[in-house]
């Protein structure tokens, strides 16, 4: 029966109008393809303008720290902007939770890994509370984070003036922590050991005591590789990320294929606000205090980078490792300019381009991908 | 009214004096409609005369306010779409079928992922899920190439036949379509409602929304027409000609004097 009522061969597609996949083709199907010429790009811009020293071990740990946090950022609020919505209030959630996550250690006398498991949590529930306004109201996320921006901004500074008795900023971390193994999660330096070896046998540069000059890799770096190792496992590899790139997509044909789409986006803001929060537990345990201005303007930089990334603004395409790259870039041209010749004022200039760059491509890659004429 | 002769076996989908208010406004008000197993049962009607709400309510979209829906003769309630896909009811929506920037295994398997592996660290096994996705596409008649190519590069009539795939793969019981056709140029609705017909001989019951009388009288077995929240009537193939059902689609009179004035062409 399914022979004889086959549709017949004059209106299948297999004709010659389409030729075969080529290896260029399913390479730009890859949305993370922009990021990494971009990171080409700007790595070969400054290999020929930067001081050489930029490119040893010592200049890629000071690119890597703040390109890794703003990392952690950027893979989350990819995966938010690929199911669709944006989050403008990271910025000022990662102040928020730097309170909370202050508060707790100094005011309340909490251990650490109390301070930690709450801030996330709470932050968790606040994620949630943003993405459940934004499901009932169907109002554009952009607006309703926009308000949380302004008010976790104000909550940060009304909360530290009544923490620590007016002032702005809230010290007396580090003390409040103490020593404990857990704190080595979040801050400090990874795989000390390690790089010893390597400078006892002479591998890296080292101190003429025997120190190596670069004691190890920073502990925000690991967690920036891993959870971009996990969200793009995540995205490509599971039933979740399906869900994801389909409620992005269309969340109307996902809702009637039976895919859960109220649950995942609010799962994504929880997932984003949690991705604040553990950068702000890694900030603040670094710089043993706190302050309103923490994570000024993430938001858009993180943004920034995800779209870099290959992420479209319009949700349903992007990639993990895309903004990964996109963090990277980030933190090249931040610190880079630095070692140039150039005056580092021309930072914002450069990263103006760059995003109108990449958007650019995205959507010339978009009607790739989608068959647009 | 004209039921049907001799069919005696139970409808797999039946909806007894389905109610539905919009607050004051009642887009519903008591229809009634069977499908039977390997029949084709169109639903004609002009715009707002609550096709779209009675799909809805039959999908699992939206709650009836009052009525019963039945499923292989039991009584059924459905509270999300995931329900009434449980049930075995499928609804291919005329351009929510499908998202473009995914592909098209993506598209195939959404919202029913199979998964390997031990929690929580299953994954989804797109081995499996591409060669199956290029075998349904290549049973209907779609060469894909690469399953992993954007569902957004296929043509609109081949989108709506991945849809119904999809909805027999995963075994649909009854499939509702709505308007598949509308939008279609006339090749590719022939794909369509060649691949409709191909369906109701594999058994399926099929709900087929229109209001192209000649699209549903080229598969259709019965006809239920539909006109403000109201069943005007269920007729046999046998029992009614094209113009009739055209005339009663439109609410009769009116259209037929237009239809004069314009040298009878619509």
């Amino acid at each position: 029966m399914t022979e004889i009522s086959r549709i017949p061969a004059t209106s299948i597609k297999s004709d010659e109008r389409m030729k075969k996949v080529s290896v260029l083709t399913s390479l730009m199907r890859r949305p993370e393809l922009g990021a990494v010429a971009g990171l080409l790009m700007v790595v070969t811009f400054f290999f020929f303008t930067a001081d050489a020293s930029m490119f040893s071990l010592s200049g890629l740990m000071t690119i890597l720290a703040p390109a890794s946090q703003l990392g952690i950022l950027a893979i989350a609020a990819s995966m938010l902007m690929i199911g669709g919505e944006f989050d403008l209030s990271i910025g000022s959630m990662v102040a928020f939770a730097g309170l909370i996550f202050g508060g707790l250690l100094v005011n309340f006398g909490q251990p650490l890994w109390i301070a930690i498991l709450f801030t996330l949590l709470f932050a968790a529930v606040l994620g949630a509370v943003n993405g459940q306004i934004v499901i009932r109201t169907r109002l554009p996320s952009f607006i309703v984070t926009l308000a949380f921006l302004f008010i976790l901004r104000g909550l940060t500074l009304v909360g530290l003036k009544w923490a620590t008795g007016g002032s702005t900023q809230l010290r007396g971390i580090s003390e409040a922590v103490g020593d404990t193994s857990i704190a080595s999660l979040f801050s400090g330096l990874a795989f000390q050991g390690f790089f010893a070896w390597l400078a006892e046998n002479d591998l890296i540069e080292k101190f003429d005591n025997g120190v190596p000059k670069v004691a190890g890799v920073p502990v925000s770096v690991v967690w920036f590789v891993g959870l971009a190792g996990v969200a793009t496992w995540v995205l490509l590899r599971t039933r979740v990320g399906n869900w994801i790139f389909a409620v992005g997509g269309d969340a109307n044909a996902a809702r009637n294929s039976g895919v859960p789409v109220d649950r995942v986006k609010t799962g994504l803001f929880a997932l984003t606000a949690c991705a604040a929060a553990l950068v702000a537990i890694i900030t603040v345990l670094d710089a043993g205090s706190t302050d309103a201005r923490r994570g000024f303007q993430k938001e858009f930089e993180a943004i920034i980078a995800a779209v870099i990334g290959g992420s479209l603004l319009t949700g349903g395409y992007g990639s993990a490792i895309g903004a990964f790259f996109g963090a990277i870039i980030f933190g090249l041209v931040s610190i880079g300019l630095t070692y140039t010749k150039f005056d580092s004022d021309w930072f914002q200039v450069f990263l103006g381009s760059m995003l109108l760059l990449a958007v650019l491509f995205n959507n010339f890659i978009r009607r790739k991908v989608t068959g647009e004429r | 009214m004209a039921d049907m002769k001799s069919n005696s076996a139970a409808p797999i989908i039946e909806a007894k004096d389905i109610v539905k208010h919009y607050g004051s406004v009642i887009a519903l008000s008591g229809i009634s409609m069977k499908v039977l197993q390997g029949e084709v049962l169109c639903l004609l009607g002009d715009n707002g005369a609550g096709k779209s709400t009675l799909i809805k309510t039959l999908s699992g979209v939206v709650k009836p306010s009052g009525g019963e829906l039945l499923v292989d003769g039991k009584p059924v309630t459905f509270s999300s779409p995931r329900d009434a896909l449980d049930a075995g009811i499928a609804t291919v929506y005329q351009d929510l079928a499908m998202i473009p920037l995914m592909s098209v295994t993506r598209n195939f398997f959404m919202g029913r992922e199979p998964r390997k592996g031990i929690p929580p660290f299953r994954y989804i096994d797109f081995k499996h899920c591409d060669a199956v996705t290029r075998e349904e596409m290549h049973k209907i008649g779609i060469d894909v190439r690469d399953p992993n190519q954007a569902v957004g590069t296929l043509s609109g009539g081949e989108r709506q036949c991945v849809a119904i795939a999809r909805a027999v793969y995963f075994g649909a019981k009854v499939l509702i379509l709505d308007e598949p056709t509308s939008a279609l140029g006339v090749a590719q609705t022939s794909m369509v409602l060649k691949y409709i017909n191909h369906v109701q001989q594999k058994g399926l019951g099929v709900i087929f929304i229109t209001h192209n009388v000649r699209h549903a009288f080229a598969v259709g077995n019965r006809f239920t027409i539909l006109n403000r929240g109201k069943t005007l009537g269920t007729y046999a193939k046998s029992e009614i000609s094209i113009d009739e059902l055209q005339n009663m689609m439109a609410g009769g009179k009116e259209l037929q004097a237009l239809s004069n004035e314009l040298g009878g062409t619509i």
